[in-house]
């Protein structure tokens, strides 16, 4: 059976609507690419809210794209809306606007999972891409609003940063310089030499970069242009690039467009994404860009075939969540040993009590990530651990989660050490919805008493086994060792448990020795 | 080596494109002086160089008054400025207008009378029996529908609209004072302009309707005596687009003198050989024209009436036989388009073979339950029209229906509002053209649902979804299924609705973005091959040429040696046999029964060649202000079929005029060639084909296994 699917990205500069066909196992096809040039961003990253003008126009191709959907007669749709509607103050009010008037509802989604579904996009070229992160390379997203860069360091992802550098922010703030066209490669480099400095300076440092991959809109699109000329397809050397930037340079753009073939406008900001990307190559030293040509719209649609099964994921994205949790935890000097443990020992609990908690898989990882990242905040307190490890959390982006999943790990991280708040307590200052609360309830139980088991932070308690027994949940510990103070503040630990699942755990003591 | 770099620009490398034209409609003439071909074809000729020639005057002469008028002093690519074009195509074009004339007087006339058809010059010449009869066609027919006006002192100059056949006649009041005063009245269009008289024996007449209103003009004025009456005729230079043909600085230029430009300005004064002197003069002063822009003609004005004498019933051993377009072979009538397109790509050479599969093709996808949408863009389509209704049709099914409806086709533009406005009401969604861009390019784009995915299916031309004229004019058709042109036609007709062009091309260069770059990178590709010793041949076969730059590619890779053949049927403004310049370059050009439409572009590719087809000619309109299409044409047996017609139409001998070093043409000199007519050969090819195919589905009968004893 084929499925037909449309990807809507709502975009900073641009609407963008892809057509996918999905026919068996792992056959995707792009049937169709519609774009239209709608520049919101200016708006809401200056005023915080949308034209009527603009909502208008908005509509009025959303409802053309609605037709246009429904001649290819699509099973789905998902349309996403990124930073330019992030940003807007009145959001939800004009996307229920939106959807009364074009029948399109449209989603807003946080920088990282936008940024996740490009590098989700990326991965689904499969071999091609693993064996770019072979060596050391730094994934360049360029959006409208800022820059993502994440770090790969041996094929793992160990950072990921956002910046301020999108091309229609830079567009904007050289608006307000004014500057002859020969003067503005200097400015641009300038300018984004200062950020990325910082950059190099913490996150960086002396790690060797090879490969960049680099998503963008517009140098994709050159790269399409000059194909011919530059040997395999999205592939460009260090000096390839070079030269490429002095067939640009000094020129206006309108010179660059009849250059290139694309528009005056179209070749401004391709040279703002070109400068940008200069000084990331200099900042690196990376020998190679691939620029594979995926949009977010190919990371929408594959996302929805993974959800529908249609799709093999030959590349571990819950490995890079965990990788880059792993790196956090390394950056706030938590335990590694520790947190081995209380990872083990949580998903051995975890997996023993599927039939009273009833989560999946998903659910399973966000234990795993708090158990990893349960003692990042004591980096900046002992005392206040609970609250700083919360913050630290709450403020670093991890790619591949929502903004809603990190809120609930940070939650559980929280409760491990400070004191449960209920629903309508909790609900105060949080957007998490009642679902995410029970959940956050659930797995903090289940971390709560793995804390308690490992108290001593000696990883007494290392060859668990949990059993689920009518009313209790048995922890058969096979140590030798004494765990008098495991027992003695276990009790404490497990009130919280029992409050949860009405199962009361309890330990048990074997000495086979 | 020390040679001085050559300025390929050079303006004396270039033909003035109106002169160029000039020449092309002699050659339609000479058609209609050649003695092979029967006599009512030569009379079709004939009616044809005189609808160009108003065209051309509606059009280009037009222009060219407003260039003068505004003060525009840049000059043409031969260098001329437009008052130096205007004076050297005055002479031309009444050298021009006096062999129509002698050709209708001294050759066709004769031979009419000859066969038995007698035209009746003038109303005095009728017999009594005759006259009567006339009289009383006139009072039936025509007196109900004239409007006689008159001017004095009270009554100003009434508008005379363009174009049109009027009498002005000369009339004084009776009981006046012998004072003179104008009158006209327009020889209504709407009635047939041939009028036959009943024939006697074997001889038939015929009259023309301008005489029968002279000869009862004295009721249309009775108070009046008539002291003379004669025909004219006016061109105007009034609601015209120019837009497409010149350039943008000179629309700037006129829009700032708009106020100055004469509007509705006479450009072309016709009059009647013998006419009153008092008459001409006071025409020529109402008119305010100057005395080079009026034409005495020896004959009757306006010889498109010689299409209508064409249509005259019995005659048929003087006409040409009827051509009937061949079956396409791989697509028999009930075949499954869809299905044969499946199997590969097909190519379709009309008027010789039948235009009918790209009708069927819409009708299948508008019956077919699978088919999600129809895009389609429309230029000039014939009057009840099939591929309309089909159209509609779809769009009645549920299909996604859009449809891009070129308004600025010339002369066409109320036809072409009323069926869009059809297919609106029918549910489809019609796209009016672009801003500023006239949509040229010929493709239809059927997107089906099939169990594997979505396939789409695109039919590429190089002629108007027209099936009237494809029965006329040669053109070549590509169905394709083929994914990249696919991809290719849902990015087009995405441009098309004003979304953003997309980030690559497989297959398809569109005007007026890529289009020009394209054909100069194929050119100069060719160049590089020659410098490199290696062989390089272009083919091209268009209807005009006239792009500076393109020219220029050419000249330069003539002068590093590419062969190139040049099959132009219209203007051209390339020069051939220039020492180092275009010694390698020969242009032909056909003019045949078939008007010579297709758009073929063979290029050597250093032993790889290459084979486009396109809507467009390498001229800046085409190049510059229209969308258009380029697409190539890529399997093998498709590529030698193309091959072959462009190898053809080398070899004609029959119909090709050949382009001189001085600028002139020339019929091939036929001495020691064999006698080859390329369209005829098309022709016959084509009826061969189709009837070995049908051959092979006779012997495509069941044989039953029989009882033997």
């Amino acid at each position: 059976m084929v499925r037909t699917f449309a990807a809507i990205d709502v975009g900073s500069y641009e609407l963008a609507m892809k057509i996918f066909t999905f026919s068996g196992k792992n056959k995707m096809r792009e049937v169709d690419h519609v774009r239209y040039r709608l520049d919101l961003g200016t708006e809401t990253y200056s005023t915080g809210k949308l034209s009527c003008e603009k909502v208008e126009e908005l509509c009025r191709i959303l409802k053309e794209y609605g037709a246009i959907m429904q001649s290819y007669k699509v099973d789905a749709y998902k349309a996403y809306g990124t930073s330019a509607i992030r940003e807007m103050e009145n959001r939800d009010i004009v996307l229920e606007q939106i959807a009364q008037r074009t029948g399109i509802e449209i989603d807003v989604i946080s920088n990282s999972e936008q940024r996740f579904l490009d590098y989700k996009s990326v991965a689904l070229r499969g071999a091609e891409f693993d064996k770019i992160l072979e060596k050391g390379t730094l994934f360049v997203d360029v959006g409208g609003g800022s820059i993502q860069l994440s770090l790969f360091d041996k094929g793992t992802l160990t950072t990921t940063q956002n910046l301020r550098l999108g091309v229609l922010r830079l567009a904007e703030r050289l608006h307000h310089i004014n500057a002859r066209p020969s003067k503005l490669e200097k400015i641009l480099s300038e300018f984004n030499d200062a950020q990325l400095s910082v950059y190099k300076k913490i996150y960086l440092k002396e790690k060797e970069i090879y490969n960049i991959i680099l998503v963008d809109d517009y140098l994709s699109r050159w790269m399409e242009a000059v194909k011919e000329n530059m040997g395999s397809a999205g592939y460009v050397t260090k000096e390839g690039y070079g030269s490429f930037m002095e067939s640009l340079g000094g020129r206006s753009g309108a010179e660059i467009g009849a250059g290139l073939g694309i528009s005056e406008e179209n070749a401004r900001l391709l040279f703002i994404s070109a400068v940008l990307v200069e000084c990331i190559l200099k900042m690196t030293g990376a020998e190679n860009i691939w620029i594979p040509g995926v949009t977010l719209c190919d990371g929408i649609a594959y996302e929805y075939a993974q959800e529908q099964k249609m799709v093999i994921s030959e590349h571990d994205f819950e490995k890079d969540i965990l990788d880059c949790a792993l790196n956090i935890s390394k950056r706030y000097m938590g335990s590694r040993k520790r947190a081995a443990t209380l990872e083990s020992l949580t998903m051995k609990i975890f997996d023993a009590t599927k039939r009273l908690h009833g989560l999946g898989n998903r659910e399973r990882l966000y234990l795993q990530l708090a158990a990893i990242l349960h003692d990042c905040g004591k980096y900046i307190s002992m005392v206040s651990l609970g609250e700083c490890s919360y913050q630290i959390i709450m403020a670093t982006e991890i790619i591949g989660l929502s903004h809603m999943e990190r809120e609930m790990i940070a939650n559980i991280v929280k409760f491990n050490h400070d004191e449960f708040l209920y629903f309508e307590e909790l609900s105060r200052a949080s957007s998490l919805d009642k679902q995410a609360y029970l959940t956050v309830a659930k797995l903090t139980a289940i971390l709560r008493i793995a804390n308690g088991l490992d108290r001593s932070h000696k990883q007494k308690f290392k060859d668990v086994k949990a059993v689920l027994k009518e009313n209790e949940l048995i922890l058969t510990v096979d140590t030798g060792e004494d765990i008098t103070l495991e027992k003695g503040l276990f009790e404490y630990r497990a009130t919280f448990f029992e409050e949860v699942f009405n199962v009361k755990p309890v330990i048990r003591q074997k000495r086979s020795l | 080596m020390g040679e001085a770099k050559k300025d390929y620009r050079n303006p004396a490398y270039y033909t003035n494109r109106e002169m160029s034209w000039i020449l092309f409609n002699h050659r339609v003439l000479s058609e209609a002086r050649d003695k092979n071909i029967p006599l009512f074809e030569r009379l079709k000729f004939l009616s044809i160089t005189a609808s160009n020639l108003d065209e051309f005057f509606m059009i280009r002469i037009a222009s060219l008054k407003d260039m003068v008028n505004a003060g525009y002093t840049k000059k043409d690519i031969a260098g001329l400025t437009a008052e130096e074009q205007l004076k050297g195509l005055n002479i031309r074009i009444h050298e021009l207008v006096d062999l129509q004339y002698s050709t209708y007087n001294r050759s066709l006339l004769p031979l009419l009378e000859s066969h038995g058809l007698h035209v009746i010059k003038k109303h005095e010449q009728l017999s009594k029996a005759d006259g009567e009869f006339i009289d009383s066609y006139f009072e039936d027919n025509v007196y109900p529908v004239l409007t006689p006006m008159a001017v004095d002192s009270s009554r100003p100059f009434p508008l005379i609209r363009n174009k049109s056949l009027n009498l002005g006649a000369l009339v004084t009041k009776k009981e006046g004072g012998g004072e003179l005063e104008f009158a006209t009245v327009q020889v209504p269009s709407v009635l047939p302009r041939v009028v036959e008289l009943p024939s006697v024996a074997e001889r038939r007449k015929v009259i023309l309707l301008e005489e029968i209103i002279e000869r009862n003009i004295h009721k249309l004025f009775l108070n009046y005596d008539i002291i003379c009456v004669h025909p004219f005729r006016i061109m105007r230079n009034a609601d015209l687009t120019l837009e497409e043909e010149e350039a943008a600085d000179l629309l700037k230029e006129i829009e700032k003198k708009i106020k100055k430009r004469q509007w509705g300005e006479a450009i072309r004064l016709e009059v009647e050989a013998g006419i009153d002197k008092r008459l001409l003069k006071f025409l020529q002063e109402e008119l305010s024209i100057h005395k080079e822009s009026i034409y005495t003609i020896d004959g009757p004005l306006d010889l498109t009436f010689l299409m209508k004498m064409y249509g005259l019933e019995g005659f048929e051993h003087l006409k040409a036989l009827k051509h009937v377009p061949q079956p396409v072979p791989k697509l028999p009538a009930g075949a499954d388009i869809f299905e044969a397109v499946r199997k590969g790509d097909i190519l379709l050479h009309h008027p010789y073979q039948t235009f009918e599969p790209v009708v069927e093709f819409i009708r299948q996808a508008a019956r077919d339950e699978n088919v999600l949408a129809i895009k389609q863009t429309l230029y000039r389509v014939s009057g009840n029209s099939p591929i309309i209704s089909a159209l509609a049709q779809a769009a009645e099914n549920g299909k996604q229906v859009s449809v891009l409806v070129e308004l600025k086709a010339r002369f066409d533009e109320e036809n072409n509002i009323v069926w869009a406005r059809k297919l609106e009401q029918a549910g489809c969604h019609v796209i009016y053209g672009l801003v500023g861009l006239k949509t040229h390019s010929k493709i239809t784009l059927v997107v089906r649902r099939e169990e594997d995915g979505i396939r789409r299916y695109v039919h590429l031309g190089t002629g108007n979804y027209n099936d009237a004229t494809a029965k006329l004019y040669t053109d070549i058709g590509l169905l394709t299924c083929s994914e990249a042109i696919g991809e290719d036609a849902t990015a087009v007709f995405n441009m098309l609705s004003g979304y953003s062009e997309p980030l690559h091309w497989n297959k398809l260069t569109l005007a007026p973005l890529w289009l020009k770059d394209k054909f100069i990178y194929l050119i100069n590709r060719e160049r590089r091959a020659a410098a490199d010793g290696r062989d390089a041949h272009i083919i091209a076969k268009m209807n005009s040429l006239c792009d500076p730059d393109v020219i220029a590619a050419l000249y330069e890779a003539s002068a590093a040696g590419v062969k190139i053949e040049l099959i132009v049927r219209g203007i051209c403004c390339l020069k051939v046999g220039i020492p180092g310049i275009s010694e390698h370059i020969t242009v032909r050009s056909i003019v045949g029964n078939f008007l010579e439409h297709s758009r073929i572009f063979y290029f050597e590719n250093g032993g790889a060649p290459e084979v486009y087809c396109s809507s467009a000619d390498w001229m800046p309109r085409n190049l510059e202000r229209r969308v258009e299409i380029l697409f190539p044409v890529e399997q093998e047996e498709l590529k030698a079929e193309l091959l072959h017609i462009l190898q053809s139409q080398l070899r004609d001998t029959v119909k090709a005029h050949l382009l001189n070093a001085d600028g002139s043409y020339e019929k091939v000199d036929r001495r020691g060639k064999e006698s080859y007519h390329s369209q005829e050969a098309f022709s016959e090819e084509a009826a061969k084909l189709a009837e070995e195919s049908n051959e092979e589905e006779k012997v495509r009968v069941f044989i039953p296994e029989r009882h033997h004893e």
